[in-house]
């Protein structure tokens, strides 16, 4: 039985993490994800959980601490946002090439500098390459049910790689929404039991964990590593299913949101997603055949599912929380349109950036990115490629 | 249980390898030739040998066998050809290009 609740994304995350009960959880503290280990750590002082509870010096600890504890058998994760990421950035390739099926709870934050608190995704966006999972919420629920799946996609055995729940830092992560729970016996059963195959605290077989590669072998050491990637869409989509059949809530690689007759889309990550679509919904109530296609799946990306949800649109605005200082756009942008590239695509595509550092995203901005992409379509131009939403010129 | 790394070597192929290049199992070096990157290796010239032991402690990956008091052929699965055991010989048993 569903219990219905006010959260916020951080509460949320922290309940399904003591519904999950992992093993081990080092933390360090950094607004706006702080509240996560702050309200696991209450569960551990109240013996709710049995949850080896780890402070740490730093983000670069946290995730070395995870690792270690992932590599010697537990079910390990950690928490961060923004700058602590970027701390992790050395071993967060290490966590994903000695293939650690660990989770980090990501919450989303511009990072310095300027310095600024706020939500972007230009934490994650710039770790995008690192052989992590990447997952992201709309919203409270879907923040809260991607964690309760996480563990399911990374430790699946044909996957065997990190994963990163990501929402965005205070829209959702703050801010309470009504939500459904799921029962904690109903996660324990669906989470499961940990049993890695080999790992370091077995006595009866020791192990060897990230031994050097010289050259004759780091290729095809990646190639190897690249294998699980290519697990996970097929991975996500079963877990997905499983999930629907004790939640009712279904989800998918992403969400085609009244794409059906589509003729101008926007494709974009987030909670910015909530606004578009009270934006489509307007404007289909004059008539106007318009979609939104919102990434759940970032990384593996969902190359060729998207070209094809994309398949009758003549012209689509792909959004980057994120600048990419390539000239030509955001990483999604570009992701996007290699993926309508190989597709052979005929549709008018633009990039915006938008919402960096907390930049607030109004129904209003999302009309008019529609009204942009019907004028784009009449003319047969999409002019200008890389653009900024509603920047003071 | 234990990686099998019987198909490791320099000519494996990305699927021969382990996951997340683990190697699950104690005392799995002798069955792995470290030695197969070098290009370079020592030959023994059995008759100048006298038999002194001086090269065998001095090779770092414990390549010159000793048995029953005496020195035999390089395992040339795990020597590197880092051309040390060459400088110990005192009679010129041990030669390599190079050294
Ligand atoms: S060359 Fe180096 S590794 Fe090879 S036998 Fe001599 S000392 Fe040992
Ligand atoms: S040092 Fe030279 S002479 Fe002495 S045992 Fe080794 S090879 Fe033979």
């Amino acid at each position: 039985m569903a219990k219905r609740d006010r959260l916020s994304g951080n509460e949320a995350i922290a309940i399904a993490l003591r519904q999950i009960n992992p093993d081990v959880f080092p933390a360090f503290p950094i607004t706006p994800s702080t509240e996560i280990p702050q309200y696991f750590a209450s569960f551990v002082a109240n013996g709710q959980v049995d949850t080896e509870f780890i402070p740490v010096e730093s983000e670069h600890s946290s995730m070395s601490a995870a690792i270690g504890a992932s590599a010697a058998g537990a079910r390990s994760l950690t928490a961060t946002s923004s700058c602590g990421l970027a701390y992790m950035w050395e071993e967060l390739y290490i966590a994903a090439s000695n293939r650690l099926p660990l989770a980090l709870a990501l919450v989303n934050r511009a990072l310095s500098g300027p310095i600024n608190i706020n939500c972007d995704h230009s934490d994650s966006m710039g770790a995008r390459d690192a052989g992590w999972i990447q997952i992201y919420a709309e919203n409270n629920q879907e923040a809260y049910d991607n964690m309760v799946q996480a563990y399911r996609i990374a430790e699946h055995e044909s996957v065997r790689l990190p994963i990163m729940i990501c929402q965005d830092g205070f829209i959702t992560s703050h801010a309470v929404e009504n939500m459904e729970l799921l029962e904690d016996e109903e996660v324990k059963k669906f989470v499961g039991e940990y049993q890695p195959e080999n790992y370091l605290l077995n006595p009866e077989c020791p192990m060897a964990v990230g031994p050097y590669s010289i050259t004759d072998y780091y290729m095809e050491a990646k190639r190897s590593q690249a294998e699980g990637m290519r697990h996970v869409e097929e991975v996500v989509l079963n877990v997905a299913e499983e999930f629907a059949g004790i939640s009712g809530r279904e989800y998918g690689l992403f969400e085609a949101y009244r794409m059906e007759d589509a003729e101008y889309a926007v494709v974009m990550i987030g909670s910015a997603a909530g606004t578009t679509k009270d934006a489509i919904d307007k404007l289909r109530e004059q008539g106007e055949k318009v979609g939104l296609l919102k990434i759940r799946l970032y990384r593996p990306f969902p190359a060729e599912a998207i070209a094809q949800a994309l398949k009758g649109v003549k012209a689509v605005a792909v959004m980057d929380r994120a600048e990419g200082y390539t000239n030509h756009g955001g990483p999604l942008g570009a992701d996007v349109m290699a993926a309508l590239y190989r597709a052979r695509s005929q549709a008018l595509a633009v990039n915006y950036i938008y919402g960096l550092g907390g930049r607030d995203v109004r129904v209003e901005d999302m009309e008019g990115i529609f009204a942009t992409l019907k004028q784009i379509a009449a003319d047969g131009d999409a002019g200008e490629t890389y653009r900024y939403l509603g920047i003071r010129e | 249980m234990a990686a099998d790394i019987t198909k490791l070597g320099v000519k494996a192929t990305w699927k021969d390898l382990t996951e997340g290049m683990i190697i699950a199992g104690a005392g799995t070096s002798k069955e792995f030739n470290t030695g197969e990157w070098s290009t370079d290796k020592p030959v023994f010239i059995e008759e100048k040998c006298k038999q002194c032991l001086l090269c065998t402690p001095v090779c770092p990956d414990s390549c010159i066998p000793v048995k029953d008091g005496k020195r035999g052929e390089f395992d040339y699965d795990h020597c590197k050809g880092c051309g040390i055991c060459v400088k110990s010989c005192p009679f010129g048993a041990i030669t390599m290009e190079g050294v």
